[in-house]
């Protein structure tokens, strides 16, 4: 009797959102299908890879390819133009670690400065992550964003506490994207999105960030949500949860004891890098799988076979 | 698929004879559809009735026995809608086209990988075993004897009837599937998994592969598994989505068999694709998933994925209560305790690690609830607290005697001082992230 498959496309879809100027600047969203299911409806926005690179050196121990791939950087601007030559990359994540009030504590104007030299080092659409400290990352983000006003950034994060700020001064001030930050819980990821929107920040404005972790650590609770948030978006219609999704998976993968432990002192594991490496792919392609509009990778390898995945799904 | 009363009652005597116990038979039916009856109440059911309504009753997806391991009976697609029940297996691939050196390899890597990880064993269950064309029916045998030797479940992929009856007969009980089934060969196939052996189903499509599984099903075969691998990644990931929707939303039962996913086909040599693809199949919709080879690389994160997402929504992952020494910690180092959570476990402990310092980790029994939730049920308080110091003999054992409490349940220090005198009780952070530059600083 054979089979027929059957094309599953809802009716409603997910937001489109640009983030970059210029022939660079890329959208993301637009699906009407299941994550990834290009055979139900060709993709408007194929899903996007993006590098992360910090205002603090990576740890190169144990990582001889990266290592080599940043070989004869000196400042922050080469490290940045480095990146966005990455095999695939299609945005850079500038993270300003080293802002933090206890860490290098670097001031608003010297990350401003940080910040203009990335800008002049590639053309790709940028996202800004802050330090994680809510007060710092506030006026950073309002620093940069007057700075960089002509390349329309993502910042990442705007969250319950300083949604306020970072939405009047990025999103409503100068038209820029703010990742609104929720802690793997639908119900909260929709409340600030409806917030926002209400303070008057425009939904194509947004974009979400519904948290993330590395395979094995508790990874279940990402799917779900990713699924649930699709499923409303989707099979609902609810505009509140139609933002598209980036997930910094780096941020996560690179501090598991899979990607931190010596070959030393777990000799059975094998190459460190190798682990680290399979760690972040492992978890940007679940989280892909689940729903994720854009992943933020590391290593040059990562970035290289999730692009390709991508491109082969397409 | 739920049946509705009035589908029952069409097919019921209508006689109303009340033996079943229910006035009518239309009241008798309507019981049925809501479970609360089964159907042989009814004595004058006609046997053509009972078998039309066993066939509608049926879930929708078979489940199918690989050695000890179960595959397939989901009910929903994701996760959240219910649970899902069987975890998919990890397999590795070899060839007999491959040269020795490389399956020894592949063999030898891979059975290193042998670990357990929250109270389950992570270790590769299956060997997929090709016996091409190219190769005599006595190199596939000498192949699937040495897989046969690791004392895994075999899959045995043969390219006709004698390679896998000599492949067979070579692994002995090892062998689990017969793959390579498809709509030439069907019926030799068919005849040699007869009853033993799962059969693997293959075709140049879906429209091929269902009507492959029809004849089967025809010849009474219903232990059958389909290898949906197809020519490209795109087709693949097509194949494994189209074919669970079918079974599951589309009511298709030719189509509810758990699947195969060859990634080492999908992306060759290529180890860091084979893992990504390996996540994306643990995901959606692989039952076998097969790479290369496993090193402890690709192991840990897809073991972790997979133990992560098979977990039952409604109940919360616990790890084993005890004392957990990190960094090389020993009696005279300072202790800390939280909760039996597996997430808390593996968040704390990661940083513990991280900060290097030797630290005893006390994990008591919070019935796998987060600090808060179990303090809060009464779960995780001083009381249980003192209770694990007198089960686990803690106070004679460690002598060092500082004892670190979650930032979080800073309220019960006092009545923890009070209740083990002989300790200093230190407030911690309240979040996992704060505790390397707590502990670095802590004197």
């Amino acid at each position: 009797m054979g089979f027929t498959a059957k094309a599953q496309v809802y009716n409603a879809a997910i937001q489109e959102t640009v983030l970059g100027v210029g022939d660079k600047a890329l959208t993301l969203g637009g699906a009407r299908t299941q994550p990834l299911c290009s055979f139900d409806e060709t993709w408007k926005n194929a899903p996007a890879v993006g590098v992360e690179v910090s205002d603090i050196p990576f740890e190169t121990e144990g990582f001889p390819v990266l290592a080599e791939y940043y070989a004869g950087c000196e400042s922050f601007g080469d490290r940045v133009k480095r990146a966005s030559e990455m095999e695939g990359a299609k945005f850079v994540c500038l993270h300003f670690e080293g802002a933090d009030p206890g860490g290098e504590n670097k001031s608003v104007e010297d990350i401003v400065a940080l910040a203009k030299e990335a800008a002049a080092a590639t053309d790709l659409p940028l996202v800004i992550t802050g330090c994680k400290n809510v007060e710092k990352d506030q006026a950073i983000f309002t620093a940069v964003s007057d700075a960089l006003s002509d390349r329309n950034p993502l910042f990442m994060s705007a969250r319950e506490e300083d949604y306020k700020t970072i939405g009047a001064a990025c999103a409503m001030a100068n038209g820029h994207k703010v990742g609104a930050e929720s802690a793997v819980d639908i119900n909260l990821a929709k409340q600030l999105n409806v917030l926002m929107t209400q303070l008057g920040v425009a939904p194509t404005s947004i974009v979400m960030n519904l948290g993330s972790a590395a395979a094995g650590y508790g990874f279940e609770y990402v799917a779900s949500t990713m699924d649930r948030v699709k499923a409303a978006a989707l099979e609902q219609n609810d505009t509140m949860l139609q933002m598209p999704v980036i997930t910094p998976v780096a941020l996560e993968t690179w501090s598991v004891k899979e990607s931190i432990m010596s070959q030393a002192e777990m000799p059975e594991w094998g190459d460190k890098e190798e682990r680290a490496v399979d760690m972040e792919v492992v978890t940007a392609s679940a989280c892909l799988t689940s729903g994720s509009d854009a992943v933020i990778l590391r290593h040059p390898t990562s970035v290289k076979t999730i692009a390709a995945m991508l491109a082969a799904l397409a | 698929m739920a049946l509705k009363g009035l589908d029952i009652f069409k097919l019921s005597p209508k006689t109303n004879c009340k033996e079943c116990g229910c006035p009518t038979c239309m009241a008798f039916s309507m019981k049925v559809a809501q479970g609360a009856l089964s159907l042989d109440k009814c004595p004058h059911m006609s046997a053509e009735a009972l078998s039309k309504l066993s066939a509608a009753t049926e879930p929708p997806m078979k489940t199918i026995s690989v050695g000890e391991h179960k595959l397939g009976g989901e009910t929903v697609m994701l996760r959240h809608e219910k649970t899902l029940v069987n975890r998919n297996l990890y397999g590795i691939f070899l060839c007999a086209n491959m040269d020795d050196a490389e399956i020894d390899k592949r063999i030898a890597e891979s059975m290193a990988v042998d670990y357990e990880r929250i109270g389950e064993r992570m270790f590769v269950e299956v060997i997929y075993v090709n016996a091409p064309a190219e190769q005599s029916p006595e190199r596939c045998a000498a192949l699937a004897k040495k897989a046969a030797e690791t004392g895994r479940d075999l899959v045995i992929e043969a390219a006709d009837a004698d390679r896998a009856k000599a492949a067979l007969e070579a692994s002995g009980d090892a062998a689990k599937v017969l793959a390579g089934a498809n709509a030439a060969n069907w019926e030799a196939f068919n005849a040699l998994a007869a009853g033993k052996l799962v059969l693997g189903v293959k075709g140049a499509d879906l429209s091929e592969i269902h009507d492959t599984v029809e004849k089967l099903e025809g010849a009474g075969n219903k232990n059958l598994i389909l290898d949906v691998t197809g020519a490209s990644i795109k087709e693949a990931f097509s194949n494994a989505m189209q074919v669970r929707r079918a079974a599951l939303k589309g009511g298709d039962r030719t189509f509810g068999y758990p699947s195969i996913v060859n990634t080492a086909r999908l992306a060759r040599g290529d180890s860091h694709m084979q893992a990504a693809l390996a996540s994306m199949f643990t995901l959606r919709y692989g039952s076998i998933v097969v790479l290369d080879s496993m090193s402890y690389a690709e192991a840990l994160p897809l073991y972790g994925l997979r133990q992560n997402i098979f977990t039952d929504p409604q109940k919360p992952m616990k790890v084993e209560p005890g004392v957990y020494p990190l960094n090389g910690a020993d009696e005279n180092s300072i202790c800390c305790v939280t909760v039996d959570f597996a997430l808390t476990y593996f968040v704390v402990s990661g940083e513990l690690e991280r900060s290097g310092v030797p630290i005893n980790m006390f994990i008591t029994d919070a019935g796998g609830y987060s600090v808060l939730t179990s303090w809060a049920a009464g779960k995780f308080s001083a009381g249980t607290i003192e209770k694990f110091f007198k089960d686990f003999d803690i106070d004679a054992k460690y002598k060092n005697k500082v004892l670190i409490l979650p930032g979080k349940v800073a309220v019960l220090k006092g009545e923890l001082e009070a209740r083990l005198p002989n300790w200093r009780i230190v407030v911690g952070t309240t979040e996992a992230i704060q505790l390397v530059r707590f502990l670095r600083e802590f004197k």
